[in-house]
């Protein structure tokens, strides 16, 4: 009873309730209007539920209490920062309230982002097991369009707000700081991926869209209702991208402990540093191109349709000025994560570190230069065909030196003998982010992309950089710091089976995926001709995709019952010498109750006697 | 001694990896045959590519792999590895070599590219016209003749002047590999050259709506003499004036036609549009709550004003409201070659009357 009323007072409840007032009241609006003109609003009226839409972001965040500081702000109140949970209420409550603690922030955007990853991948297991045979099953072309668009789409969301989890809980941490810069904006730019979802879900339910998450001109013109709340959806999150990487990098500029280099920080932080110029920079194309095309159904402006004068191929343009580079912000602080963790269990320095910090910046810039390669077929001019795909190839280079340099930081070092799952993941990754990468090139030049675009090659490349580069740095990253965050250790038993179910499935999956490519398996298509040869493919592919689903189940089960039941775990059971791994679990409030200063290399394992941190003694009093 | 024993080690390894697993894309990753003349040096460049993919695993693999297992802690070891920092001269070699295999790959690519888009000698051109969900060809140079299926002269470079009505569509034959988007706004053009006589199967690669999966159209490519003939067949055209109003009605909602059949099925079944068996003089639901009887006036109204009434379930705005004007363009071209007075709405309507 009294945990309902927890729930029910939340900040999180409260915004949804404010969400649905503000849907309403914004629809009703529009509907005013027309009837002030004599006109009738018939039921899911396109501009009422667009503008509906854009109130019930304001209507969360004013109900959720987002922007209630900086609204006293305005009448000249002073407010404190929110920390711990609201009077009265046990410490999990915070969870669901707004917060300003880095490290709670740290701890929503991880599960909601694992939330997001399972209904995203709870679609696609839907649609894969219709393209477990060919003919159509159990789905309708509009229900399968629908889901594998919001499969892409809630994906994407999951895994930015899954970067967002990374960099939040850990940056501050291994920077020696207190907090972010900015508390309030960073629990905004978390707050305001929930609205953003909910709109995002919401198009699902209102018609669907049959775009992919693409959205490309003209179809997205035609396309039914849902498309607009999409594109609303995708548009708002990019506040949280824009509002969170600039906290970040005010606050990796100006909040490094005493004695922390640039050269001195965890590499973590470098990948951070790279994906945080890409959103803050890039966010904004793909707003516009959101823009225009709301702006073109909704108000009736021309930009895209040729038939008033418009390009589709604009469109394109401004999408992928984005979207290319935000395949980045997924991937960099993913191979932060590996070559972090790779020092700790080999015992011995990062091979390479300027090198492989400064090819993330390397991997940003030249991300930058190669977007219209995703344009190859587009009727673009030879001579802007060909400086892309050299710019694309480019892309190999500071990529190839992340791969030399892990493998070099393994060499001679001292590997356990019996693995534990934080590291088996990171072996997955590298081994995935490898078929990533090497199909990668065979896309680059242009007369073999004219025979693998828009194939499910593509889908398998793309999948294998993002759970290379991604996922299962994520999964090695929620292992890792599981004991800090918690306290406790996780069951070892069970995150062994979750990599080795996981592994094995996804080098099917994956490998599957480009095999049926190759033989001509077209993208975002509901069915196939059997003459192809690929049905056998198939099947495995939709077999491994479901072992896939499984084991991250075994894994969130692993993690909630070891919250529960497991013993209290080492402060730093892995042996770091990171200062996050120096200080109790779970981490104090303001994390380093004694301030720390830097003294030493980051990864100088194998060094006798070396320091990276300590702690600074307290100036003596008196004098 | 030891480091050097390790590395021979290595490179054998990578050696026997790098082969086995070029000998295994052609047993999992293999292409579809190759029936064009650009397929042949898109395909060296793929083999090229192949062999990088299968030396770069190798390498990096079985580098991991051999650290896992011959570097690892023994039993009982507490101490810690050497302590390397990492070697500038490595990291340029490993920087520099990397950038001239790939830059050498792009001049590959750019020369390959080069070979397949230049215009050759005797080349023929074949209108491409793709549309939600249907594809058309026609052939300027055979007097403008018009199909429903790309029907090619083996040995000859055909250029694709393509044009997309609705929405972007993209042209593939996975035998002739290479592939090109229709935008609607502008001409793009392809050239391929089919090398195989043999039937093929062309299907849209871009997403472009709801019948995404089905806009396919048959590819045959026939001998020179064959592709003569069915040219002169073609031409011949068909004699509306001696059809039955049903079989100039069936023949307009075929894909020669107006490709009516893309969305409207004939067996009952509903796809982007109602089906339209057992449609005449049935009662039909309609968005709005109404109902209406499917008169002849009902159906002349919705092929040439289809938004004017949506049928419930059904979305407004996916058929064309073009269909006036492209019916009457058609009855007079009929009526200046045979004489004849057509009326195409009212032989759609008769078809769909003979569909019980």
């Amino acid at each position: 009873m009294r945990t309902l009323k927890i729930l029910l007072t939340s900040a999180l409840v409260k915004g949804l309730v404010g969400q649905a007032v503000g849907w309403a009241l914004g629809y009703s609006f529009v509907a005013l209007l027309r009837a002030l003109r004599g006109l009738p609003t018939p039921w899911l009226y396109e501009p009422a539920v667009a503008f509906g839409a854009i109130i019930s972001l304001l209507g969360f965040l004013v109900a959720a209490g987002v922007l209630a500081d900086w609204l006293r702000w305005i009448v000249g109140k002073k407010t404190e920062l929110k920390h711990g949970a609201p009077a009265g209420q046990p410490g999990w409550a915070r969870y669901i309230n707004v917060d300003t603690n880095h490290k709670v922030i740290g701890v929503q955007y991880a599960i909601t982002s694992i939330l997001l990853l399972l209904v995203g991948g709870y679609f696609a297991i839907v649609f894969r097991i219709e393209l477990a045979q060919p003919g159509m099953q159990w789905l309708t072309n509009d229900e399968f369009n629908t889901l594998f668009s919001a499969h892409g789409i809630v994906m994407i969301a999951g895994i930015l707000l899954g970067v967002g989890a990374m960099v939040n809980y850990l940056v501050p941490l291994m920077i020696g700081a207190p907090d972010m810069a900015f508390p309030r904006l960073n629990a905004f730019s978390y707050w305001v991926t929930i609205p953003s979802a909910v709109i995002i879900l919401m198009g699902m339910a209102v018609g669907g869209w049959d775009t992919g998450w693409v959205g490309y001109a003209t179809l997205s013109l035609k396309a039914p209702l849902g498309v607009v709340l999409f594109l609303l959806g995708f548009w708002m999150n990019g506040f949280s991208s824009i509002a969170s990487s600039l906290n970040m990098l005010v606050t990796v500029t100006t909040m490094r402990a005493k004695g922390m280099t640039l050269f001195r920080m965890p590499i973590v932080v470098w990948g951070s540093i790279a994906a945080s110029i890409i959103q803050l920079t890039a966010t904004q194309t793909v707003g516009v191109a959101l823009t225009l095309t709301v702006a073109e159904r909704v108000l009736g402006l021309n930009f895209f349709d040729p038939v008033g004068g418009g390009d589709p191929i604009l469109y394109q343009h401004l999408f992928w000025f984005y979207s290319h580079p935000v395949v980045y912000v997924f991937v960099l602080p993913g191979l932060g994560v590996i070559a972090e963790l790779l020092p700790v269990f080999a015992r011995k320095p990062l091979f390479g570190y300027r090198w492989v910090a400064l090819s993330s910046l390397g991997i940003a810039l030249v991300g930058f230069l190669v977007w219209a390669h995703h344009m190859f077929t587009s009727g673009m001019d030879d001579a802007l065909r060909v400086p892309f795909m050299f710019s694309t190839m480019l892309v190999a280079v500071p990529t190839g030196v992340k791969f030399f340099s892990w493998v070099a930081t393994m060499w001679e070092g001292k590997l356990p003998k019996n693995p534990p799952t934080p590291l088996l993941f990171v072996f997955g990754a590298i081994s995935i982010f490898l078929i990533g990468g090497v199909t990668g090139p065979i896309l680059g030049t242009i007369p073999t992309d004219l025979h693998l675009h828009d194939s499910y090659w593509i889908v398998g490349h793309f999948h294998a950089t993002m759970f290379g580069g991604y996922i299962f740095p994520f999964f090695a990253a929620l292992y890792y710091w599981y004991p800090k965050v918690t306290g406790r250790m996780y069951k070892e038993s069970l995150g062994k089976l979750h990599f080795w179910l996981m592994l094995p499935a996804f080098w099917v999956m994956s490998i599957g995926q480009m095999s049926v490519g190759l033989l001509g398996m077209r993208r975002r298509v509901a069915d196939y001709d059997p003459a192809l040869g690929i049905t056998t493919t198939h099947i495995l592919i939709t077999l491994a995709a479901l072992v896939i689903g499984w084991s991250v189940l075994i894994m969130i089960y692993n993690f909630i019952a070891s919250a529960r039941t497991e013993p209290a775990a080492d402060t730093n059971p892995w042996g770091s010498r990171s200062p996050e791994w120096q200080i109790p679990s779970p981490i104090p409030e303001f994390n380093y109750v004694t301030p720390i200063e830097v003294v030493g290399e980051p990864y100088d394992y194998g060094l006798a006697g070396s320091v990276y941190t300590r702690t600074i003694a307290p100036a003596p009093s008196g004098d | 001694m030891g480091r050097f024993r390790h590395f021979i080690n290595i490179i054998i390894l990578v050696i026997l990896s790098t082969v086995a697993l070029r000998l295994l894309f052609d047993v999992i990753l293999a292409l579809p045959m190759a029936a064009s003349a650009e397929a042949r040096p898109i395909d060296h460049l793929f083999n090229g590519h192949f062999w990088m993919i299968s030396f770069l695993f190798s390498l990096i693999m079985v580098m991991m792999i051999y650290s896992i297992f011959v570097f690892r802690r023994a039993d009982g070891d507490e101490t810690d590895g050497p302590h390397i920092h990492g070697n500038s001269k490595l990291e340029i070699t490993w920087t520099v070599i990397p950038l001239m295999v790939v830059l050498g790959f792009g001049v590959w690519g750019a020369f390959t590219l080069n070979e397949i888009t230049r215009p050759k000698d005797g080349e023929m051109t074949v209108n491409v016209t793709g549309r939600q969900w249907s594809w058309s060809f026609k052939y300027p140079e055979q007097g403008d003749a018009a199909a429903a299926e790309l029907v090619l002269p083996v040995n000859r470079t055909i250029v694709l002047k393509m044009n997309a009505e609705d929405v972007i569509h993209s042209f593939w034959v996975p035998e002739f590999r290479v592939k090109q988007d229709l935008v609607p706004g502008r001409e793009t053009t392809l050239r391929i050259t089919p090398t195989e006589i043999g039937n093929y199967r062309l299907r849209c690669a871009e997403i472009c709506g709801q019948n995404h999966t089905t806009m396919e159209a048959d590819v045959k490519v026939v001998s020179a003499e064959d592709f003569q003939a069915w040219i002169e067949q073609k031409s011949a055209g068909p004699s509306f004036a001696d059809m039955t109003p049903e079989e100039r009605g069936a023949y307009w909602a075929s894909t020669e036609g107006f490709a009516c059949v893309a969305c409207h099925t004939t067996d009952g079944t509903p796809s982007a549009g109602p089906t339209w068996q057992g449609l005449y003089m049935h009662n039909v639901k309609l968005a709005d709550g109404s109902t209406t009887e499917a008169n002849d006036e009902y159906l002349h109204n919705s092929i040439i004003d289809p938004n004017l009434q949506i049928v419930d379930g059904f979305l407004p705005n996916v058929m064309p409201g073009n269909f006036g004007d492209r019916f009457a363009e058609r009855e007079q071209e009929v009526g200046a070659a045979e004489g004849i007075d057509l009326d195409i709405s009212a032989d759609l309507i008769a078809y769909i009357k003979s569909l019980q």
